[in-house]
């Protein structure tokens, strides 16, 4: 009886073993990806030249680039990063440290849904961007109003899936585990919480997407500023909102792509973690 | 993989203390007093100690539900379920179910799984860790240990799930329909091998089923349900020496003469609910009156 389950999505051809510890940047998906951006840089390049229509408003990406050197040897530019990632992280962990208990504890207790189910659903469809006023007015910082604008885009959609995960575990696992002499907290340690961590890891690379989103919003707040004085200082949500001010549009383009590649990096990095915490999906 | 290691039969028999299920009276429907479906009507029948009891029935006839009545994850409406004298009140360890699909533990490797039992009620010490290597040898899964259910094939999941229940030492071992979806090679192994994994434990195992040759092949006694509300029509004695193989059956007279009684009570049912136009039925008696054509 044959149990080999093929472990591999790899293109026929590329038959490196999976421990091979550094893989040819020639890989094919790799490879794909460049492409892909070289293709679109292209074609940008050549439309904005040519003054085509909507892409000819757009600075070229040789302009923006002659924007962005500059700015890379620019303290006050990495400055925002750091000042973005800290509030997108704090803002998401506080979101995970109540959205998952929060939507476990909905997901097993009938009255503790019934209660909260409908405040969550009234406040759910509230956009991150129509809490800032009111955010500004609760907290007593800057920075703690930002931290919960973030921390609302994340929050329901981390909840949304735990509880939904919660809902999707099969009905026979517990009726396996109650027969066996589970008593009730053996069977959410050993059987809802394993169950829904996939559940848990698609709302966080969802949740954390969304984060990024708007952290725009939560940074118009800011006013700018920070530890180091520098004009591209205060976030780069705040950054692509004073470019927008200054008139400076390659600028604009730079922060739009500086947030893109954050949260593209932040998503790689909860898929990574998700798929250590979840080894059993790997084998799929 | 059909052969169970010879020799070692203690270490499985030590421990077993072989249960009785009296099933009197039972009744169960589901719905309201305005939309009430009776599933099982009146049913009474005894799953007897150290025997291999196989429930057959037109499918949709309500075995499912039987199954939770027995399990306790539901209570009959009315009548009563005892084991070994003592009522049924919820689900125990003394009456494990082996679900249709694979119930394992999807985020538990094989050796994980096997030993879910014992770690929920904290008896993890050297004697059953030694009782879970030793039955996931039986089973054939000791290269298998770590791999996930995923990584397993179709009987080696029921293998391990067949560890799983059996490191419990249940009275009772419940199957509903474990070996359905496998191919027809695998199925008649897997045939093989529990048979012969009951032969050597002599465990009470109520199986249910709705494919006759398995039933045959694998039963002591034979529960021919009625249709729905559910109840047992007749109650043939399989009286087949085993070890059983499956051409021995093809060219045994009495086993077709049995599987000729057993199709044509089915034959019956089927045809009932056939009339009333159920679209179930109307497949079971396609499938089953080409065989008995056959045969």
């Amino acid at each position: 009886m044959s149990a080999v389950v093929a472990t591999s999505s790899r293109p026929v051809g590329a038959t490196h073993p999976r421990s091979r510890p550094r893989q040819s940047i020639f890989r094919h998906h790799v490879m794909r990806a460049v492409i892909c951006i070289v293709v679109f840089l292209v074609l940008w390049e050549i439309g904005s030249r040519l003054n085509a229509p909507w892409v000819g408003e757009v600075p070229a990406p040789s302009v923006v680039a002659e924007a962005w050197l500059p700015l890379l040897q620019d303290q006050g530019y990495w400055y925002s990063w750091y000042q973005s990632s800290r509030r997108v992280l704090s803002g998401f962990l506080v979101a995970m440290l109540i959205g998952i208990p929060f939507g476990l504890a909905m997901a097993t207790s009938r009255v503790f849904h019934d209660i909260t189910f409908p405040v969550f659903e009234i406040l759910r469809p509230i956009p991150p961007l129509a809490w800032v006023p009111a955010a500004i007015i609760f907290w007593p910082t800057q920075e703690l109003s930002i931290g919960f604008v973030i921390f609302l885009g994340a929050i329901f959609t981390i909840m949304l899936n735990v509880i939904g995960g919660a809902r999707s575990i099969d009905l026979r696992f517990f009726q396996a585990a109650r027969s066996m002499g589970s008593s009730n907290w053996d069977i959410f340690r050993r059987i809802i919480l394993p169950g829904v961590l996939p559940s848990i890891v698609v709302g966080c690379e969802v949740g954390i997407g969304i984060t990024w989103n708007v952290v725009v919003a939560a940074e118009m707040i800011s006013g700018g500023g920070g530890a180091i004085q520098s004009s591209a200082g205060g976030g780069l949500g705040f950054f692509i909102w004073n470019s927008y001010i200054g008139f400076s549009y390659p600028l604009i383009v730079v922060g739009m792509i500086s947030i893109g590649i954050a949260g593209y990096i932040s998503s790689a990095i909860i898929r990574k973690l998700g798929l250590m915490a979840t080894p059993w999906l790997r084998t799929r | 993989m059909s052969e169970v290691a010879s020799g070692d039969g203690n270490v499985l028999r030590a421990g077993i203390t072989a249960g009785e299920i009296e099933v009197s009276h039972v009744s169960k429907g589901y719905g309201d007093a305005r939309f009430h479906t009776e599933v099982v009507r009146d049913c009474s029948f005894t799953i007897e100690r150290n025997k291999l009891t196989v429930m057959i029935g037109p499918s949709g006839c309500g075995k499912s539900t039987l199954i939770r009545l027995l399990a306790g994850f539901e209570k009959p409406s009315s009548g009563t379920i005892a084991i070994n004298g003592q009522p049924v009140t919820g689900p125990r360890r003394d009456r494990l179910v082996l679900f249709q699909e694979s119930a394992l533990f999807p985020w538990m490797n094989t050796w994980d799984n096997i030993l879910y039992g014992p770690r929920a009620r904290g008896e993890t010490n050297k004697q059953t860790l030694e009782l879970a290597e030793f039955l996931l040898n039986k089973v054939g899964l000791a290269q298998f240990r770590r791999k996930y259910p995923t990584q397993l094939s179709g009987g080696m999941q029921r293998r391990a799930e067949l560890a799983r229940a059996m490191i419990n030492n249940p009275a009772v071992m419940i199957l509903d329909e474990p070996f359905r979806g496998l191919d027809a090679m695998t199925k008649v192994l897997m045939w093989e091998y529990y048979a012969a994994l009951f032969e050597e434990t002599r465990r009470t195992n109520f199986f249910v089923t709705t494919d006759i040759d398995e039933a045959i092949f694998l039963a002591d006694r034979l529960l021919i349900m009625s249709n729905m509300p559910t109840r047992v029509r007749t109650v043939l004695e399989i009286d087949l020496p085993r070890p059983r193989t499956q051409l021995d059956l093809v060219e045994n007279d009495r086993a077709n003469e049995i599987k000729m009684q057993a199709l044509s009570i089915l034959h019956e049912e089927a045809m009932k609910s056939f009339s009333r136009g159920s679209k179930a039925a109307a497949d079971f008696v396609d499938a089953y009156s080409k065989r008995v054509s056959k045969a």
